[in-house]
């Protein structure tokens, strides 16, 4: 039995031809792709079908919603009308109770290994689960339950993918990001960290994996390398600021007006691994550098612990550039690479460590972004 | 017995069969509701259980008290910042911080933007679903749908009849693909629906623009914050500096071009929901009219502890632009004052709530707040502990402290402050009150309903379209005046911080008060203890054997088809629940771990 291609629901669903090229642009555009990748996206679109989401929800502030929601392209709306059947979502769901509950065992039986779990926040594993319940029992057997039969994952934000704010220390509930999860059947896991994603980058991902059937390439933590390849750092505006040494000393001062960087009231932009300071926030319209704000590197795993968001990152790794940073940025910027690079190490070692130690740590993750194919 | 007389005045009966939902949907977090209804399907005993908890006020022990806005920001993602703001002023208080007239300017914007779409948002996404029939849309007719947006709304853009003609034919090919998605195993066919096809099609097709409209509100936080959802926040301020004039001034945060991004923002919002929201509202409240269930504790007891404070640092009731006050015992007329640090006023209990005190007889307040967790159903509970069937309300039932104000269960949210405002003689409450009520031809009585706190919101919602331009004008005006200071960073740095402080911070949160109560040692948060809205909405019992304003509300209510549960929605709906906001503090294994004390 055929199955509707997306551009078959679009035209469906009223949509014009001309506006579903411009579609594909704009997608190709928020994927940072060439025109002529427009095409192949175009293509694909026409040829292959929808693809229902089961949207689970743990324990989370529903914050990567909200910010889906916020998508300017595509539209939050396009996505869930005519992009993937979103059959179950309980912040939006119709359905209550066990008519809510159903719609799950109907996807798995109609849809079985064909269906992305789409998961925001996580499981706790302390008092048997039962801190966050649905339907009565642990949300952790309704993961497991649609884990085993999903096609793959996403871990939508830094609660799925790293634990977020109510795993920072202590982590009273026990609660444990997706793919730390004892006993998850083994599934591809795309992580898209942030504290909420960007919305663009949650759409785009939505629609690269219905565009090319598989997850974009992945980097060896299991994010999408086209926007978390990066560090904020690397492309932001206030960059030449910081190479000229140029810094806000405190908030609201002539430096802070004149837009200089940073740095040293704790920005984490040099650690940082995200799109902000390129595909920006909220349509690109600005993202909390360009406010302001020093960024917090809430994309990144564990940022809660990393010492207080306004002691400059010298202070909390002790590389004892401070003297640097004052004088001149060029010498510094040098630095905090080697800052970065050497965070970097010490995770990958980190991973290393874990990996071989203990299994269910960082084993579930993957290394490949292939699907197995689904015809 | 199976027949129980609350002090608060309702009388609840379990014989009758008990209907289980769970999990109540479109709201935030994790919701469970039981009721028993009685032969003729009305409800006569209910029993709403917060079913999540995260912990988040013991993982903020020994953390910078300055970085407690983004611990505490997550909290919630859909009231996103009220959190932020009430800890920002938190410690403010504690440490005698004073922020310049421009930060309180724009935290009002950023506070009243979130109002407005929170509660446009609620409306459309999460409540409208409990009113308006998608499926029924498909039999309008196009041209009487047009006709109908013409009259409730003659100037919005959106109302040809083939503009409607177009979304019902998308609609159609939706339904008819047979994957409905959201729509999924709704009630469609239950007569509690009673929008004619035309209202159900205007009320879809806005359901879909209001989507669409709903990413530009909070663009003005983007501007302000630097993102949104989480936008960022500070102590002593706000990080946005301004610099409207000479060198860099393009790269600064606030600057000519971005005031007129937030102008253009805020005159649109204020338009959307004159010409969207308000006329859906009362459109859909006309044909819901007869349906007066709902109204709990609306009109007995409510509290609000107020917010948008006019002049910078003064957080009097006089100069809170939101109401302040309580009302106990029926007594409309008689607002009394709320005092956050009086011990006497505010206190939790926890009988009924997965957590222990030594002596459970007894409330206590945050500043001597105990939270030990207990998980464990009572002995008429079916099911097992991790299958819970049926749920024993006569002991611990829920993730959810319950809260009183002088012994007494409160509504808190907008229909709470609208009623407060309304006895305090606010002349701009009460004149859209007084418009809402003639408009739709109900005594004010019907405020005190399902629908009335649906109508509450709606009317507030516009309140802080406009008001939000207000302090854009103000804020414009100061700059104009020679002001162009955001952040006062005398007291940033920890070492000028005396060794021990408390402070206590409150706001107005969309669904209503919430106050953080937090203690300083050393430089480092000592304890940190928050009292959130749908913790005095969603309580459990208390002591006393008091009902919460969730169980109160669903009282008495008539539904339709018990297995397919409308009603209890709409009502619960009504409050906009917020589950992860109101879960409590809570230690690893059953250790204690907040003791709050703070004065």
């Amino acid at each position: 039995m055929a199955t509707e291609t997306f551009y078959e629901v679009m035209r469906r669903q009223g949509i014009t031809r001309r506006s579903f090229t411009k579609f594909c642009s704009l997608t190709a555009a928020a994927l940072g792709l060439s025109p002529a990748h427009a095409q192949q996206i175009q293509k694909a679109m026409e040829t292959k079908p929808r693809i229902p989401v089961l949207w689970l929800h743990g324990l989370e502030c529903t914050c990567c919603s909200e910010s889906f929601i916020r998508s300017a392209h595509p539209l939050a709306k396009d996505v869930i009308l005519s992009m993937i059947s979103l059959d179950y979502d309980d912040t939006i769901m119709a359905a209550a109770g066990h008519q809510a509950e159903a719609i799950i065992d109907e996807t798995i039986a109609k849809y079985d290994g064909n269906f992305i779990l789409a998961c925001e926040g996580n499981p706790p594993l302390n008092q048997e689960g039962m801190s966050c319940i649905i339907a009565g029992k642990p949300y952790l057997q309704q993961l497991m339950k649609a884990a085993e039969h999903a096609k793959a994952i996403i871990s939508w934000g830094s609660c799925a993918s790293w634990g977020c704010v109510q795993a920072a220390h202590p982590n009273p509930t026990q609660a444990t990001p997706i793919h730390k999860v004892p006993g998850l059947p083994s599934k591809p896991i795309i992580k898209v960290p942030g504290c909420p994603p960007i919305a663009e980058v949650m759409t785009a991902v939505i629609a690269y994996i219905l565009t090319f059937d598989r997850f974009p390439e992945l980097d060896l933590q299991g994010r999408p390398k086209m926007f978390y390849s990066q560090r904020i750092h690397d492309k932001c505006y206030r960059r030449p600021h910081f190479d000229a040494g140029q810094f806000v000393e405190a908030f609201d001062d002539e430096g802070a007006r004149k837009g200089y960087c940073l740095y040293k009231v704790g920005c984490k932009g040099p650690t940082t691994y995200n799109a902000c300071s390129t595909v920006r926030w909220n349509g690109g319209l600005s993202f909390p550098i360009q406010a302001g704000h020093p960024c917090i590197g809430c994309s990144e795993d564990g940022f809660w612990d990393k010492g207080s968001f306004y002691e400059r990152l010298t202070d909390i790794h002790g590389f004892g550039i401070e003297a640097n940073a004052d004088q001149i940025g060029g010498t510094a910027a040098g630095i905090v690479g080697v800052a970065a690079a050497a965070h970097a190490a010490a995770s990958a070692v980190k991973r290393a460590r874990q990996k071989a130690g203990d299994p269910g740590e960082e084993g579930a993750a993957p290394t490949t972004n292939e699907f197995e194919g689904q015809d | 017995m199976s027949t129980l007389a609350t002090p608060n005045g309702f009388t609840l009966d379990t014989s009758g069969r008990r209907v289980v939902v769970d999990p109540v949907t479109r709201i935030e977090g994790h919701m469970r509701c039981e009721v028993n209804i009685d032969s003729a399907n009305v409800i006569r005993n209910a029993v709403s259980t917060g079913t999540m908890w995260r912990g988040l006020e013991v993982i903020l022990k020994g953390r910078d008290p300055r970085d407690a806005w983004a611990f505490t920001q997550r909290i919630c993602g859909v009231c996103t910042g009220t959190h932020a703001l009430t800890s920002v002023r938190a410690v403010e208080n504690a440490l005698g911080i004073m922020i310049p007239e421009n930060a309180n300017s724009i935290r009002n914007i950023m506070q009243l933007s979130l109002q407005v779409h929170d509660h446009l948002v609620h409306f459309y996404h999460l409540h409208a679903l409990d009113w308006v029939n998608p499926v029924n849309a498909l039999k309008a007719d196009p041209v009487a749908t047009s006709a109908l947006q013409q009259k409730v709304s003659p100037h919005h853009p959106n109302s040809s009849p083939g503009y409607f003609r177009d979304i019902q034919t998308r609609l159609k090919k939706f339904v008819e693909s047979g994957q409905l998605g959201p729509f999924k195993n709704g009630y469609w066919t239950n007569p509690a629906y009673k929008l004619p096809p035309e209202a159900d099609l205007m009320a879809v097709t806005h359901y879909l623009e209001a989507l669409d409209f709903q990413k530009e509100i909070m663009t003005v936080r983007t501007i302000f914050g630097g993102k949104d959802t989480h936008p960022n926040w500070l102590v002593g301020g706000v990080p946005c500096a301004i610099n409207l004039d000479g060198d860099m001034a393009a790269g600064a945060p606030v600057n000519m071009a971005s005031l007129n991004y937030v102008q253009k923002i805020t005159d649109r919002c204020i338009e959307f929901v004159e010409n969207v929201y308000i006329p859906d509202l009362m459109a859909i409240a006309s044909f819901y009219k007869g349906w007066l269930y709902g109204g709990g504790l609306s009109n007995k007891s409510l509290l609000a502890y107020g917010d948008i404070p006019d002049k910078a640092n003064d957080y009097s009731a006089a100069n809170l632009l939101m109401p302040r006050g309580a009302i106990i015992d029926g007594k409309l007329s008689e607002v009394l004052p709320v005092d956050l640090t009086d011990p006497a006023q505010v206190q939790e209990f926890v009988p009924h709530s997965w957590y222990k005190y030594a002596d459970e007889s007894k409330g206590l307040h945050p500043w001597d707040g105990v939270t030990e967790p207990h998980y464990q159903l009572g002995p008429k509970a079916k099911g097992t502990s991790t299958n819970i069937e049926e749920l024993d309300e006569g002991a611990k039932y829920s993730w959810i402290k319950a809260p009183r104000w002088r012994g007494h269960a409160m509504e808190v949210g907008p229909l709470a402050r609208y009623v407060i405002g309304y006895m305090q003689g606010n002349k701009e409450i009460k004149e859209q009150v007084d418009w809402a009520l003639k408009t739709l031809d109900v005594p004010i009585d019907a405020l005190f309903s399902t629908l009335g706190r649906t109508a509450a919101r709606g009317l507030e919602c516009q309140w802080a379209a406009r008001k939000q331009k207000y302090f854009l004008d103000k804020l414009i005006a100061n700059i104009k005046a020679g002001d162009t200071a955001t952040a006062n960073t005398a007291k940033f740095d920890p070492k000028t911080w005396p060794s021990e402080v408390k402070g206590v911070g409150f706001t107005e949160a969309p669904r209503g008060a919430l106050a953080h109560w937090i203690k300083i040692k050393d430089g480092k948060i000592d304890n940190y203890q928050c009292v959130v809205p749908t913790t005095w909405n969603g309580s459990p019992r208390d002591n006393q054997g008091n009902i919460g304003a969730f169980e109160a509300s669903l009282m008495n209510t008539k539904v339709e088809r018990p297995e397919e549960p409308v009603e209890i929605l709409r009502t619960l709906h009504s409050f906009d629940p917020c589950l992860a906001c109101s879960t409590h503090v809570m230690g690893p294994d059953g250790q204690e771990l907040a003791e709050v004390k703070v004065r």
